[in-house]
């Protein structure tokens, strides 16, 4: 089996505009949390979230091409870009042919729909825009991917609600791995600001009505956010080859179900999905320095996770650094996991690790070293990057730093 | 605390749960009657809709049991009753 070097990264988020943003911003343990731009929210319970803000399509499509791309598979492509040029790939037709795309969306482009859904049902009109379906598509994202750098290898999407991504990067690991594909564009994208959809979350009574505070006893739900993030993978002999900055390996990836209920997790389902991850990478648990965790800032996971987390970890939970950057950049829903691995990525090639931002007071049933705050320095050579989606599929990435 | 108040929420619990509704009494604990979270935010939704109120997330949290929904119901009636008032 190959070794799986990541070469190149892109993010689009509420930290920024580029990837370097997004890990200055963890750094700095700034948040990009503030009052929702893109929605009326004067009808709405909450009124917070993690946007891009003041995003347009220019500078990086020009108008007709915007006109067939949902704001979700624009933040797709965009962090693409940034991926591809990043990881200096030299397109080849052999490549091309060869390379694969794997994305994550829960939503695809459900602000298009949103627009669409309100000329028949509001409007009264007798016609939706004939673009609604191909912007909506939640594998809209890998197909402007694909055309973007005329790609023909494997492209597909996998949508697990929130480990979308997370699942999305995991296959693409695996073919890297197995020598199925000699390059992968992997991650996610999501832009769930619509009207409709931020209702139904409020419907659900999960989301914060001020900010995000991950494993703070006073925390009070999560905050949606917005963006995508993508990585160049290849095999490592090949990087060291190309003579390329490596950010970092995958050495792992672990799936689970919860098999118990629709919106409430299960610490067991968790705890499988970091076991299989930990045993495909042939990683004992007390070899792991950091876990970015899925962290969503609700009562629920929180504690669920922590339970799953000491029994994964046994005795090493105790020391074990445990942080979500959801607190930062908001939940992505399908680009969480993308994100996320991003931003464990970059914990272990900076030696730095992200804080648990907003964290006001420790949680008895959240006794972690959750990282309150500020980040830290410290030299890590393997990392988790935990997502548990809605559903009970859980999605967990093993990543080893590279010196 | 009216007792058509009370009987219109004991009906909204238990069509949302799809339980008999002489399971479901003033003093039922929501644990007896088996509802989890998923089950107790779709029962607020049938009483928002029954009532023509909004439930804010803050008045939900401490609840646990039938009593306390019922009074929180009609804490929210009288609000917006007063506000219909002050409105005219």
């Amino acid at each position: 089996m190959r070794r799986v070097a990541i070469t190149g990264m892109g993010a689009i988020s509420a930290l920024g505009r580029t990837a370097a943003d997004f890990a200055a911003a963890l750094c700095a343990g700034q948040c990009g949390i503030g009052p929702i731009e893109s929605t009326d929210t004067s009808q709405m319970r909450f009124k917070n979230g993690a946007e891009v803000r003041g995003y347009s399509h220019q500078p990086y499509f020009d108008d007709r091409r915007a006109d067939f791309i949902d704001r979700f598979a624009q933040f797709a492509v965009i962090a693409a870009r940034e991926a591809v040029t990043d990881a200096g790939v030299v397109w080849t037709p052999e490549l091309r042919e060869n390379a694969a795309i794997v994305t994550g969306s829960c939503v695809g482009g459900q602000s298009t729909e949103d627009i669409g859904f309100q000329e028949v049902y509001k409007r009264g009109q007798n016609r939706v825009h004939p673009l609604t379906i191909p912007k909506t598509m939640a594998n809209a994202g890998a197909s402007h991917i694909s055309m973007e750098f005329g790609i023909t290898g494997p492209s597909f999407t996998i949508s697990t609600a929130c480990s979308s991504s997370a699942h999305a990067i995991g296959q693409a690991f695996w073919m890297v791995r197995s020598g199925v594909t000699d390059l992968a564009l992997a991650g996610g994208s999501e832009a769930p600001f619509s009207f409709g959809i931020l209702k139904a979350w409020e419907a659900m009574r999960v989301v914060s009505p001020e900010t995000c505070r991950p494993f703070s006893r006073d925390r009070k739900g999560m905050i949606l956010g917005e963006g995508g993030a993508m990585l160049v993978l290849e095999p490592l002999e090949a990087a060291v080859a190309r003579g390329v900055r490596i950010h970092a390996e995958i050495v792992g990836f672990g799936m689970s179900a919860d098999a118990s209920h629709i919106t409430q997790p299960s610490a067991e389902g968790a705890a499988r999905a970091m076991r299989a991850a930990l045993r495909d990478a042939r990683l004992d648990p007390q070899s792991v320095g950091y876990v970015n965790a899925h962290g969503t800032g609700t009562m629920a996971n929180d504690c669920s996770e922590s339970a799953a987390i000491h029994a994964v970890f046994g005795a090493h939970a105790a020391e074990l650094p445990v942080s979500s950057t959801k607190s930062m950049h908001g939940h992505a829903l399908g680009a969480a996991g993308a994100l996320e691995c991003l931003a464990a990525v970059t914990a272990l090639r900076d030696g730095v690790l992200p804080p648990t931002a907003n964290f006001n007071e420790p949680d008895p049933e959240c006794d972690l070293d959750v990282i309150p705050n500020r980040s830290r320095r410290a030299e890590v050579e393997f990392a988790l990057s935990n997502s548990f989606a809605f559903g009970g599929l859980n999605a967990v990435l093993a990543l080893a730093a590279y010196r | 605390m009216s007792d058509e108040l009370i009987q219109r929420v004991l009906k909204a619990i238990a069509t949302s749960k799809r339980i008999p509704l002489e399971t479901v009494t003033i003093d039922s604990e929501f644990q007896q009657l088996g509802i989890d979270s998923m089950d107790a935010v779709e029962i607020l939704f049938a009483l928002e809709n029954e009532f023509d109120i909004s439930i804010p997330d803050d008045e939900v949290r401490s609840v646990r049991n039938v009593r306390q929904m019922c009074e929180g119901v009609e804490r929210l009636l009288a609000a917006k009753s007063a506000d219909a008032k002050a409105g005219s």
